[in-house]
């Protein structure tokens, strides 16, 4: 695998869109090629190159090259997006859409993401030390196929509207979030290892959502059933199991109605 | 003798009343009395006759005062404004003609500006949640010939659309609804005791913040599934009463404001009522309807949908056209500092914004084309007067139903003062001069 | 003017019966003229081994108005990554399904169209649908009003009462600077006012107590009265149902004994349009099959009848129509998001977005169904092909369709690649048809036959000397061997097209806005004081906006083309 690394020399005065900065575009590229991409900051056309230092070369295919972005990049959006292989690590704090649609391959970020983080996301693990903004693992507006594969771990805390319309895949959220987890969702699995205060699973239609915290005040069309002990993210723990949301259509399978579920640990 | 003009258009709210009737002295150049028109409608017209209306444009000083300017000075300051930023936010279009901002789009599209109206602080929610779920919606006539369940939800038309009730909602005898409102139930949410939920013959006075919540409960009704005890802070019983009310009549709409789009869920307030709406079209037939504020911010989402295909926050900096509320809208991008020139027309944000963001637009190189001083114009580098749209210059306009009306003029605007399409056009073409030259 | 002359190209013109000959083309201000009356100064343009036809003329698409631009506002999605940035003569251009009206026009002109049919404009709303076309370069256009759920039009039919009905017709053309008499779901989208449908031609309309047959022998009738230069135009009852083949028979059987009367050329009485969401047999989505025998089997009998397609092309897209109830049923079905909206006293509309999976055994009948209609025609000068765009795909698509009817081994493979190909083929005619549709078809399906349906032959559709001069000319040989996709490569972007004498495509690439016009029909008639009473009566109780704000003002008209008719015998 080759690297190629990639460090903020000139601050854009706006901010920069380096949708470019992606496996899929750095592959088969020598420095002084990657330096050539193209970059924008608002209506100019300009150079990845006027922004960032460029060293080592990328790989043949996107699956051999690793990006390591350094230096300040909290006002740079759209790294790793539409990547479908091989890996990035951004070692401090990008902008908005960091691995947006997505589709595979690594992403690793050690500070935190702004809005939009792995929107549309399709495939591949996204990994988050700091904390993420709103709409992380959402769908594109006016989408009704949001996140459908892949892994978004957040080590931190998340914003609002996590998960919207997510269709499959996993979000993993270690600390707390902010209203609306997996509003209309219909598939996948989104686990909030702290606290989530209200409008959880509001409009689900499917999939499973696990709160190990406290939720402030619970959905009305959300019913308990059972308790039951789950397998989550490598540990077993028991969980009360509520159906919902039941003002929400939901397909029947088997003649039986098949439900979004809520755990909430015991 | 004195002129009387009919079927006016009033270029207020988004009930776009478009019966009244402006008395004009002979000459046509005042205008003397107002019939059929709200008090805030008939201000509207009155205030173009101000006596220390600002007549030519005002460049701010250093030192804070400012020094009045011609058109051409103000053309020029504006063309290089736009010319010289990267990524110019070009926001207001809410209280201007379609005309106008057709012109303002080719302007953005030119300097690779962001497009923005007023929904972005006021129903922009209520586009995202039709973006999300769709909105089964009708014309204003047929709530008029219809109805007979009216649901206000977080809105208040007493005030903010005096005649809406009167005209279109609860108190007109239509062609199905002769008896008028004697014909009709009302239903009114909202936290306060308002003048709108006197008159109601239900009034909910939800808890704030949980009507999503609420929502969801007339939703778990309809479905017959068990609800708690109380949900945002109405029992269990009401909701179902509620619930029953609204199956039980012919036809049904909920008219919501900016006590939903606004208040916590904002998009998902709308997207849960839209789908309630739909739920109740497997009992009887029922709509739901945006109470639109400015007069013709529902024009602007229709100019920017046909041109771009958006209906606001349309960032075209990158010469193609995107859209993303929380990042391409107003206040998110003046509270990043992602904008470097702030160009605003048929709106105050001065006004409307938070002050983070009003600060910002003070700091930037900015415009405001206005015909009142306007908290804005006091914060803009520049302040260009305009005629009256609806007063001293038609144009088309629409409605909150979508129904486009055109705006009639009235009488002439003050001797040298430019319309909206005239200070555009001028600058469209010194920008054309500019990039030519390029 | 500019003068010109197009040499040597392969000319395909059904008006003048020419069938792929070599020919010159001339034009001289705007108009085609015989190649003597040019001089020598007219610029030349080589259509050498190039195929040459007239502008095409779009018969029936939703592409200008207010349930488009919901449809486009509410489609965020519709338009991710698909955006095409601005160029020195176009703007910038957007959307797939629903693009916005520059691209709109761009696209159309790009592939040879140079007219255009607006298929369903709600009258309250005329004013939006003009802005928009007024926004949409090149092409000419024209919008149908909606007659079929009209209060005036039920009450008046109701005591067959012709006269008024035209008179109300005319007055409403005018007012809206409308085209055509357009009917939806007659009966049903009133209905749909209560949450209701019309699914049968017998079925009465609640409180107005008329029938969708009495609605559409009625138009037909005051529309022969008025002598207008299209005919009734009609969206079925009961469309997209399975089973609803024999409500097509019943409604296309009104057309009997009706005989065309006006002075434009026009032979049918009746337009049925998109026939393939009406030609579905069996009775549930398991045993749905496709009747486009039996309903064309009618059809190509019946000399006064014509239609248009509606043909899937196995996209993404956004379903919207008139037919409020139909999507309300579509949203029942596929739970995508749902608008509508009710008009006072006109119609309604309904918008829900919908894919047509090649893996889904529905859909792929569908796109069966849809080329069956065209290659059993017996008349391709009364089958027009369209996709009743966005409805069942974007109008984008019509090189591939080309292909598909020009092709039976582009059939083939496409019938190989379906996942229920066998049920398919089951369910359907298509693998027994092994017709190939020629150039000279395709000149009369998309050209000279919905040129002549609309009334409009003697100035599109053809290349004869005096008509307008709407010329294509598409990088294809017909002389030389060819693979299927070579034809919609061809057919995807022209080599060369001319709008009224003004060159707006060169080699696939907008050059020019060209000077585009609005077609709307004056139809004059006698007097009618209770016409006018009732209107304004109307207006005083039930509409909304008062009558004096309802015209549609000449300045959302600004390049008008008005066909007259006179009416007043």
């Amino acid at each position: 695998m080759e690297t190629v690394t990639i460090t903020m020399k000139n601050q854009p005065k706006l901010y920069l869109e380096a949708d470019n900065v992606s496996p899929d575009k750095f592959a088969g590229k020598k420095a002084s090629e990657i330096a050539a991409l193209h970059a924008y900051e608002g209506r100019e056309q300009t150079t990845l190159g006027k922004y960032f230092e460029i060293a080592g070369e990328g790989g043949a295919t996107a699956a051999d090259t690793r990006i390591i972005v350094k230096g300040d990049v909290s006002r740079v959006k759209y790294i790793g997006m539409k990547m479908s292989a091989g890996e990035v690590l951004v070692e401090q704090s990008p902008d908005m859409y960091t691995g947006a649609w997505m589709q595979g391959g690594k992403l690793v970020v050690k500070g935190n993401v702004d809005s939009f983080a792995g929107i549309g996301m399709k495939g591949g693990e996204f990994l988050i030390d700091g904390n993420a903004g709103d709409y992380l693992g959402a769908a594109y507006r006016g989408d009704w196929r949001g996140m459908q594969g892949g892994l978004i771990r957040v080590k931190g805390s998340a914003g609002s509207d996590i998960g919207y319309f997510m269709n499959g895949g996993t979000i993993i959220v270690h600390g707390n979030t902010d209203v609306h987890v997996g509003t209309h969702m219909e598939g996948g699995r989104i686990v909030i290892k702290g606290n989530a205060p209200s409008k959880v699973g509001g409009q689900m239609v499917g999939g499973e959502i696990f709160v190990y915290g406290t939720i402030d005040v619970m959905m009305p069309g959300f019913k308990y059933v059972q308790d039951e002990e789950v397998e989550v993210d490598g540990e077993r723990s028991k969980f009360a199991l509520y159906y919902g949301d039941t003002g929400e259509r939901h397909p029947k399978r088997k003649g039986q109605i098949v439900y979004g579920k809520l755990y909430l640990k015991i | 003798m004195s002129k009387s003009v009919t079927d006016v258009i009033c270029p207020f709210c988004g009930t776009l009343c478009d019966d009244l009737e402006v008395i004009v002295s002979d000459d046509g150049k005042k205008i003397e009395d107002i019939y059929n028109a709200c008090a805030i409608g008939a201000e509207k017209f009155m205030h173009a006759q101000a006596p220390d209306r600002i007549k030519r444009p005002r460049m701010q000083q250093p030192d804070g005062s400012y020094k009045e300017v011609s058109y051409d000075e103000a053309v020029e300051y504006t063309a290089r404004m736009l010319y010289n930023a990267k990524k110019p936010l070009m926001y207001g279009w809410s209280s201007t003609s379609c005309e106008a901002q057709s012109v303002g789009h080719e302007i953005a599209e030119k300097v690779g500006a962001i497009v923005d109206n007023t929904a972005t602080v006021c129903h922009g929610t209520t586009l995202i949640a039709v973006q999300d779920v769709g909105i089964p919606s009708c014309t204003l006539g047929e709530i008029k010939n219809r109805a007979d369940r009216i649901i206000f939800w977080g809105c208040n038309p007493c005030h903010a659309h005096p005649r809406h009730q009167s005209r279109y909602s609860v108190f007109p005898r239509g062609f199905f609804t002769n008896k008028g409102h004697m014909n009709r139930k009302v239903i009114v949410v909202d936290p306060r005791v308002t003048d709108t939920a006197k008159l109601a013959d239900y009034h909910y006075q939800i808890e704030q913040g949980r009507d999503f919540e609420l929502l969801s409960a007339f939703r778990v009704a309809l479905r017959n599934e068990p609800l708690p005890e109380t949900v945002a802070g109405i029992p269990r019983e009401k909701i179902i009463e509620g619930a029953e009310v609204m199956k039980s009549g012919r036809f049904g709409i909920i008219f919501f404001g900016m006590g939903v789009t606004q208040s916590l869920s904002k998009n998902h307030n709308i997207d849960n009522a839209i789908m309630l709406t739909k739920d109740l079209n497997e009992f009887t037939k029922f709509s739901i309807m945006a109470m639109r504020g400015h007069y013709n911010v529902t024009g602007s989402g229709q100019v920017l949908g046909w041109q771009f295909g958006y209906p606001f926050s349309v960032d075209l900096s990158r010469g193609f056209a995107r859209y993303n509320p929380g990042e391409t809208s107003s206040n998110d991008l003046l509270r990043r500092g992602e904008v470097d020139a702030v160009f605003v027309l048929g709106s105050d944000p001065g006004a409307h914004f938070p002050i983070s963001s009003v600060r910002k637009i003070a700091q930037l190189p900015s415009v405001c084309v206005d015909p009142h001083i306007t908290p804005t114009s006091e914060i803009s580098k520049l302040h260009v007067p305009v005629a009256f749209v609806g007063v001293e210059v038609g144009g088309n306009c629409y409605r909150m139903d979508n129904v486009p009306i055109e705006a009639r003029k009235v009488v002439d605007p003050p001797e040298g003062v430019l319309t909206d399409v005239e200070f555009l056009t001028r600058v469209n073409a010194r920008l054309d001069q500019l990039m030519g030259g390029k | 003017m500019t003068e010109y002359i197009i040499r040597n190209g392969f000319v395909f013109d059904p008006t003048q019966g020419i069938k792929g000959d070599k020919a010159d083309i001339a034009v001289k201000d705007g108009k085609i003229v015989k190649s003597t009356e040019v001089s020598s100064k007219a610029k030349t343009v080589d259509a050498s081994g190039k195929t040459v036809m007239a502008g095409a003329v779009e018969i029936h698409a939703h592409i200008a108005g207010p349930k488009v631009n919901e449809g486009r506002n509410y489609r965020p999605e519709d338009k991710l990554f698909t955006y095409k940035p601005k160029s020195a003569s176009s703007r910038m251009a957007g959307g797939f399904s629903i693009p916005t009206t520059f691209k709109t026009g761009y696209e159309y002109a790009r592939m040879g169209y140079t007219t255009a049919m607006e298929a369903a404009m709600p009258p309250l709303y005329a004013r939006h649908v003009h802005e928009e076309i007024k926004d949409t370069p090149i092409i000419d256009e024209g919008a149908y009003p909606v007659f079929g759920n009209n209060w005036f039009v039920l009450e008046y039919l109701k005591n067959r009462e012709i006269e008024n009905t035209c008179a109300y017709i005319s007055w409403l053309l005018e007012a809206s600077k409308g085209y055509a008499v357009k009917v939806v779901n007659p009966g049903g989208t009133e209905a749909w006012g209560w949450g209701l449908n019309c699914l049968t031609i017998d079925d009465p309309v609640p409180y107005f107590d008329i029938t969708p047959r009495e609605i559409v022998t009625g138009l037909i009738e005051a529309n022969e009265t008025l002598g207008l230069p299209h005919s009734v135009h009609i969206h079925q009852n009961s469309l997209g149902n399975p089973g609803n083949y024999t409500v097509t028979l019943d409604t296309l059987k009104l057309a009997e004994g009706f005989r065309a009367k006006n002075k434009f050329g026009r032979e049918q009485v009746l337009h049925s349009t998109h026939l393939q969401f009406h030609s579905y047999g069996g009775d549930s989505w398991a045993n749905f099959e496709s009747k486009s025998k039996e309903v064309m089997d009618y059809v190509n009998k019946q000399k006064n009848i014509t239609i248009d397609t509606g043909c899937v092309t196995l996209d993404e897209t956004t379903t919207m129509t008139a037919d409020g109830p139909f999507e309300h049923h579509l949203t029942e079905l596929n739970h995508l998001k749902w608008a509508n909206v009710d008009v006072e006293l006109e119609t309604a509309a309904g918008i829900v977005p919908y894919i047509y999976s090649p893996d889904i055994k529905v859909c792929e009948i569908q796109w069966a169904i849809g080329l069956e209609l065209a290659l059993m025609a017996k008349d391709p000068m009364r089958c027009f092909i369209t996709t009743d765009h966005p409805n069942a795909g974007p109008f984008t698509r019509y090189p591939r369709i080309i292909k598909w009817l020009m092709s039976a081994e582009a059939r083939k493979k496409q019938i190989e690649s379906f996942k229920h190909g066998a049920k398919m083929v089951e369910a359907t005619h298509i693998a027994g048809i092994d017709r190939e549709l020629s150039l000279y078809d395709i000149a009369q399906m998309t050209r000279a036959g919905p040129a002549k349906a609309l009334g409009l032959s003697h100035q599109y559709g053809g290349l004869a000397p005096g008509m307008d001069a709407d010329i294509v000319v598409y990088d294809f040989n017909p002389e030389k061997p060819h693979k299927p996709e070579d034809i919609e490569k061809a057919f995807s972007a022209a080599a060369y097209v001319m709008k009224t004498g003004v060159p707006v495509v060169i080699n696939g690439e907008i050059v020019s806005n060209g000077n585009k016009r609005t077609l709307w029909v004056k139809a004059k008639v006698n007097e009618n004081p209770q016409v006018m009473r009732d209107i304004r009566d109307k207006f005083l109780k039930y509409y909304s906006v008062t009558q004096a704000n309802y015209d549609v003002s000449s300045h959302f008209v600004p390049n008008p083309h008005v066909i007259e008719v006179d009416a007043t015998h």
